[in-house]
């Protein structure tokens, strides 16, 4: 039942919303969810909640809001400290969490962005990208797993949602590019993981459908494409 | 039990700098090793492989990289003088601004000092609207942390530093009287005990940003 005491302004689309449900969902806090229509004006919620960057996820916790996704699972963390905890307790733990979290935001997301968007060259160095950065992630869950089944050992923590959110957009750039990222082959732990990730109860229900996303990204590269187009017609005097 | 604190940086890093006031404020000892960015040591490489970068904390033998990432370890380490408040909302919103000045901030600064022309133009525009943000969330506090001293504050600590620097290399005006309270908290920020003395040294730091300036902007 939901807590009309936190709600979740989001699109079915985010991986940066998806990551706040899956917190809340493993925290079994209730909460009221708000879908922002992604082609349609900014609502006005959304407008005051995240002044700054008027961008989803936020969730607003009685009348407080907090924005930027890494932040809110964090905020959620320290307000709800019922297990299971969702960073390890152990400082460097801690910090190693907090490292491939900030890689995957950093460098991870932005190269699968690319792809998306991007025309053929810069597509293949962005994808170029994403194949050195699933073996960086390959090598971090071995060390962070310490032979269970998630980053987070026993339990879902910081960087499964951080990675794990990931996951259906990084199938629809296997689609569109007819290359394989993960692979029982070549990221035998991070196939599994993978499979684990998006089974678990608290992530199935959030976690988009495929074919929904690839149709989705297919129009979001037809918007950017333009953009970059118009913008390039504009400058080239 | 002696502990091994050793702390990767280079002389004029921004990022290298918010760990040694974090140590400062904690009353920690280090060992400094100066890195020279153009011939990285071995050790340097071996502890920060994914990006090669300063600055790198080495913890009793445990490497920790990102200067962020960093704060957060020594405030959940070294518990005296916390940088972080306990109330999540507050620890949030430094977290919130912090992120702001890495992802918004210092993209634009980097815009506004190696470009021209339009791009400049479009670089200032884009940094007025940032400053317009700092400026409201200063609004009724003494420092980006509130009373004290935060993690916010040694995040956006190279302001009160570069932005002088940048704008005598420069001769552009960056943070004008538009940023009252942004103008304050750089003062406020620079006379703290912790930080007064810990500025690079300014001559060298003129002649490090001058000729990046001239490269960026060489004469026609």
């Amino acid at each position: 039942m939901a807590d009309s005491n936190v709600k979740v302004l989001g699109t079915w689309a985010s991986p940066f919303v998806m990551r706040v449900r899956i917190a809340l969902h493993l925290k079994s806090v209730g909460y009221e969810y708000v879908e922002e229509n992604l082609l349609e004006a900014k609502s006005e919620l959304l407008l005051k909640s995240n002044p700054v960057h008027k961008k989803v996820p936020v969730l607003i916790h009685g009348d407080k809001p907090v924005c930027e996704s890494l932040i809110i699972v964090q905020y959620i963390d320290e307000v709800w400290t019922s297990a299971p905890s969702i960073l390890p307790s152990d400082p460097y733990d801690r910090a190693e969490s907090r490292f491939w979290a900030a890689y995957v935001n950093d460098k991870f997301f932005p190269a699968l962005r690319r792809v998306l968007i991007s025309t053929e060259e810069a597509r293949k160095v962005a994808m170029a990208e994403i194949l050195e950065g699933v073996v960086l992630l390959e090598e971090a869950f071995k060390k962070l797993s310490k032979g269970k089944a998630f980053f987070g050992g026993d339990n879902l923590g910081y960087v499964d949602l951080a990675v794990g959110s990931l996951l259906a957009w990084i199938k629809v750039i296997e689609k569109f590019t007819e290359t394989e990222a993960l692979s029982e082959a070549k990221t035998p732990s991070l196939a599994a993981w993978a499979d684990c990730f998006s089974s678990h109860a608290a992530v199935k229900d959030v976690f988009p459908d495929v074919d929904k996303l690839v149709d989705f990204g297919m129009k979001l590269r037809a918007k950017f494409s333009k953009a970059a187009t118009a913008a390039a017609a504009t400058t080239t005097n | 039990m002696a502990e091994e604190v050793k702390l990767f940086k280079t002389w004029s890093s921004r990022f290298s700098l918010r760990v040694v006031w974090a140590f400062k404020i904690k009353g920690i000892d280090y060992e400094s090793i100066d890195e020279d960015l153009s011939n990285k040591s071995d050790l340097l490489l071996h502890y920060n492989p994914v990006y090669k970068k300063v600055p790198v904390l080495v913890h009793n033998g445990n490497p920790i990289s990102e200067s962020t990432v960093i704060l957060e370890y020594i405030d959940d380490t070294w518990k005296q003088n916390p940088l972080l408040p306990e109330d999540p909302v507050e620890r949030a919103r430094q977290r919130f601004w912090a992120k702001f000045n890495e992802e918004n901030l210092l993209p634009t600064i980097w815009a506004i000092f190696t470009t021209e022309g339009k791009d400049l133009e479009e670089a200032m525009a884009a940094w007025v609207e940032n400053l317009k943000f700092v400026e409201e969330e200063l609004k009724g506090k003494k420092l980006f942390g509130g009373e004290k001293l935060g993690v916010a504050d040694l995040v956006f600590g190279w302001l009160a530093n570069l932005i002088g620097i940048f704008e005598e290399v420069s001769g552009l005006k960056i943070v004008d009287e538009r940023y009252p309270l942004l103008l304050t908290w750089m003062q406020v920020f620079s006379e703290l005990p912790v930080i007064k003395e810990t500025w690079p040294p300014h001559d060298k730091m003129i002649t490090k940003y001058q000729a990046l300036y001239e490269k960026y902007h060489p004469a026609k």
